[in-house]
Parts: structure tokens; C-alpha cells; sequence
């Protein structure tokens, strides 16, 4: 068993074509694959449709393969400021699927357990509900909402060990774990490989079992939308 | 408050919100006046915030010193994490969502309806952004209160009979919270009551910038 790339690029390797269904983790720009997404734009595959929470900012995250007209679809919750996200949604260029985020979270993680269904009450009564099946429980309405199988799923984490069990870091963990679980193939990218037996086998968050592909991505840009700070207390 | 000024200002709106807040209670406050309720905590009791992004247990904004971009909340800004904070992935921050494991939160709106109604998410013919969280709050959490001024800029009620815009959620608002009134029902069959007005607010104020139905 040998999981371990050299390369974001020859972990995609024999992965990657045109017209892929890509779930990616991340918040924003927390918790982002962002060599997979660099290789993935370097690679030039296109008509990409991408389940992924946000779709990045200008140029950063999924922004990068907006930019350079890699992505055909957009499956997310929110989209946030982009520009040119905006610009070629507007022209038609771009095709956006608004899911609520708790039920693109829900579609993942159900995609990834084999369950292709699942009711819920988020969205019933509006725009969201449309064309789906509505049917009532306890007296109350539930829509129909269907699970994500996705073809590719890229994720970062902060550190796997050889076999490919996963740890996060604070909210970075967020959608990497859903997302991770739902492809026919997970790649996942690291700050640092550690050896088999230096994690807590009680403190794994992704067991190896979903991941087939392990890249060090280091050194991370990691970009903070909004920094906020308070003054530190006079001694 | 001077004596020209009139109805509540943001921090006043969120102070109210914050009499809310129950000791135990874990809470989710959405973006902008909502946000500021956590400045309204009273002191004698333990609140958890919950940040869907994957975070129970937010602390305050980080010292410089101390920002780290793996650390933010659902509004994208840096934070800081406390002695109790806890942290899960995004499909287990909306099985809290959903699941009804959270009492209350505190969202902004541009129109609720009478009947509950909320539309917080898009405006037709502008930019959509998308409903992020905001759908499964509303759909899961025990009680919504929903701040907002009580009339848009152009003088238009907010409180309305029927939403004109694409709803959030259906019949899910408990509490409003404008900067001149406060309107509560007990359940969601009831219709709304006033139940106070700001400092030198009437009745009849209220009634003249109001258009949905309450009872008084």
C-alpha cells in the first residue's frame, strides 16, 4: 500500500479529465487544497463542476481555475465577493446550483455513507424546495434532497500519517471531512506526513479507509479574508 | 438616550436580543446587528456561541499576535478559542443545526411576514450570494429572533403581511426586534404581539410603519 505522491501533480495523475464532479473542502479560504487546486489549474482539464461551499475569492482557491475558465459548475451555499465569478455568471458563462450549506454538508457526508436520499426541512417552502418531493412526517413537510456522488474529492488537512488517517486543525477541519468522503477517489493534501503510530488512534478525525492519495502541500499561503484583532490589555 | 433621538440604536437592539440568552443556552448569531448580542451577555450566565463553520465555544477577536487563519467564524474573521471551544466538520455543525441541539439564534432580515415568514437571502435582478446558513438555522434552531430595522431606507415597512421577496424559511420566526418595537408569539400558530416599544415611541407610530397584522 503506498499512498504517499511527490507531487500535487502526480497525485492527480491518471485522475483527472474533462467534465469531472470535484468535491472540495474549505470555508472560505480556511482549510483549502490549495496545491491540488494549483495543479488542477496548471493541468488545464476543464468543464469542471465543483461541490465546494464557497468558490474562493478573486484568483485564490477556486478562484484560480474561475479565472482561467476551468469550472462549468459551481454547487455551493455561498459565493461570496468574486468578481469574476460574478462577471461570467452574469454572461451565462457559469452555472450555479445554491444548496443550502447544512444540506451540501448533509449531501456529502450521505454520498459518502451510500445513501442517495435523504428528507429534510431546510429550504421547505422556498425557492430551494422547487421540483423536489415533499413529504410530511409527524404532521410537518420535509423536501427530498439527493446525495453528492462526486468523481474527484480534494481536501487539506493538517497532518495524515503514512496509511493515510487525518487530522484537522481548528476550523479548518469544516467541510474536508464530508467532502473527503464522497468521491470515488480522495486526495488529500498535508502540511507534514507523520509516521504510522505517532497519532492517537482515539483522535483521528478522517480514518485512512477514505483516502487513497496523500501530498504534502507545505508551504501553505493560507489567506485570511478578514483579519480582526483586539488591543492587548496595558500590564 | 437625548430627548430628539428616537427609537434603539444597533447596540440597543442587540442588548434586547441579549435578554434573551438563557444560562446553558447554546446560541448561533448570524452577521452584523446579530453579532454584537455577544457584547450582551449577562455576566451571570455561561452562553456557548456556535460558529457553523465547525466551532462551539467562540472567543473574542484574537491579539495581533495571536491571528490565526485556521481559526475564524462563519463571517470569515479571525477568532480566538476558549477553555471549554470544541471543533467538528461541517456536516456535524448542521446535525446540531438541524438536529434542534441549538436554542436560539439571532438573525438579520429584510422582510418577515405575519405569518412567520423570513427572507434574509436574495433580492431578484441582484447579485446572488447564496443563503449559506441561514436556511438551516432557521429550519432547525428552537427559537429565531430576527433583528432589523423597522422600515428599509426608502421608509418601506419590513414587518409585512406577505414576504415579496424569496423566503429563507416558512413560518419560523418567534421574535422581532426592530429599532422601535418588539413583536413575540408564543407558538407558531399565534399571531404576533407587541410587546414593547423604544423610549418615546407610540402606538400609533408603530401602527403607521407596520402593515402586517398584530395583535397589540
Amino acid at each position: 500500500m503506498k499512498k504517499i505522491y511527490p507531487s500535487a501533480e502526480a497525485a492527480l495523475e491518471g485522475v483527472l479529465k474533462d467534465g469531472l464532479l470535484v468535491a472540495s473542502g474549505g470555508f472560505g479560504l480556511c482549510g483549502i487544497p490549495e496545491r491540488l487546486l494549483d495543479a488542477m489549474r496548471d493541468s488545464g482539464v476543464k468543464d469542471l463542476t465543483f461541490a465546494s461551499n464557497n468558490a474562493g475569492i478573486d484568483n485564490e482557491g477556486i478562484g484560480k481555475l474561475l479565472r482561467t475558465k476551468q469550472v462549468k459548475k459551481m454547487i455551493s451555499s455561498y459565493v461570496g465577493e468574486n468578481k469574476e465569478f460574478e462577471r461570467q455568471y452574469l454572461a451565462g458563462e457559469l452555472e450555479v446550483e445554491f444548496c443550502p450549506q447544512g444540506t451540501l454538508a448533509e449531501r456529502m457526508r450521505a454520498g459518502g455513507a451510500g445513501i442517495p436520499g435523504f428528507y429534510t426541512k431546510t429550504g421547505v417552502g422556498t425557492q430551494v424546495a422547487e421540483g423536489k418531493e415533499v413529504k410530511v412526517f409527524g404532521g410537518e413537510e420535509y423536501i427530498l434532497e439527493e446525495g453528492i456522488f462526486a468523481d474527484l474529492s480534494i481536501i487539506k488537512a493538517w497532518k495524515a500519517d503514512e496509511t493515510g488517517n487525518v487530522v484537522f486543525r481548528k476550523t479548518a477541519r469544516n467541510f474536508n471531512v464530508p467532502a473527503a468522503t464522497c468521491g470515488k477517489i480522495c486526495i488529500v493534501e498535508v502540511e507534514e506526513i507523520v509516521p504510522v503510530g505517532s497519532l492517537d488512534p482515539d483522535a483521528i478525525h478522517l480514518p485512512g479507509v477514505f483516502v487513497q492519495r496523500i501530498v504534502v502541500g507545505a508551504p501553505y499561503d493560507k489567506k485570511i479574508e478578514f483579519t480582526t484583532t483586539r488591543e492587548r490589555e496595558a500590564v | 438616550m437625548s430627548e430628539e433621538s428616537k427609537g434603539w440604536t444597533r447596540n440597543e437592539m442587540a442588548a434586547r436580543a441579549a435578554k434573551e440568552l438563557q444560562d446553558g443556552f447554546y446560541v448561533n448569531l448570524g452577521i452584523g446587528i446579530p453579532t454584537l448580542v455577544a457584547n450582551y451577555v449577562p455576566k451571570d450566565i455561561t452562553v456557548t456561541l456556535q460558529s457553523e463553520n465547525g466551532m462551539l465555544g467562540i472567543g473574542p477577536f484574537p491579539y495581533p499576535d495571536e491571528v490565526d487563519p485556521d481559526l475564524i467564524n462563519a463571517g470569515k474573521q479571525t477568532i480566538s478559542e476558549l477553555p471549554h471551544s470544541a471543533y467538528f466538520d461541517s456536516a456535524a455543525s448542521f446535525g446540531m443545526i438541524r438536529g434542534g441541539h441549538i436554542d436560539l439564534t439571532v438573525l438579520g432580515a429584510m422582510e418577515v411576514a405575519e405569518n412567520g415568514d423570513i427572507a434574509n437571502w436574495m433580492i431578484p435582478g441582484k447579485m446572488i450570494k447564496g443563503m449559506g446558513g441561514a436556511m438551516d438555522l432557521v429550519a432547525g434552531v428552537k427559537k429565531i429572533i430576527v433583528v432589523m430595522e423597522h422600515t428599509s431606507k426608502n421608509g418601506d415597512p419590513k414587518f409585512i403581511p406577505s414576504c415579496t421577496l424569496p423566503l429563507t424559511g416558512r413560518n419560523v420566526v418567534d421574535m422581532v426586534i426592530t429599532d422601535l418595537a418588539v413583536f413575540q408569539r408564543p407558538d407558531h400558530d399565534s399571531p404576533f404581539k407587541l410587546v414593547e416599544m423604544a423610549p418615546g415611541v407610540t402606538p400609533e407610530e408603530i401602527a403607521a410603519k407596520t402593515t402586517a397584522h398584530y395583535v397589540s
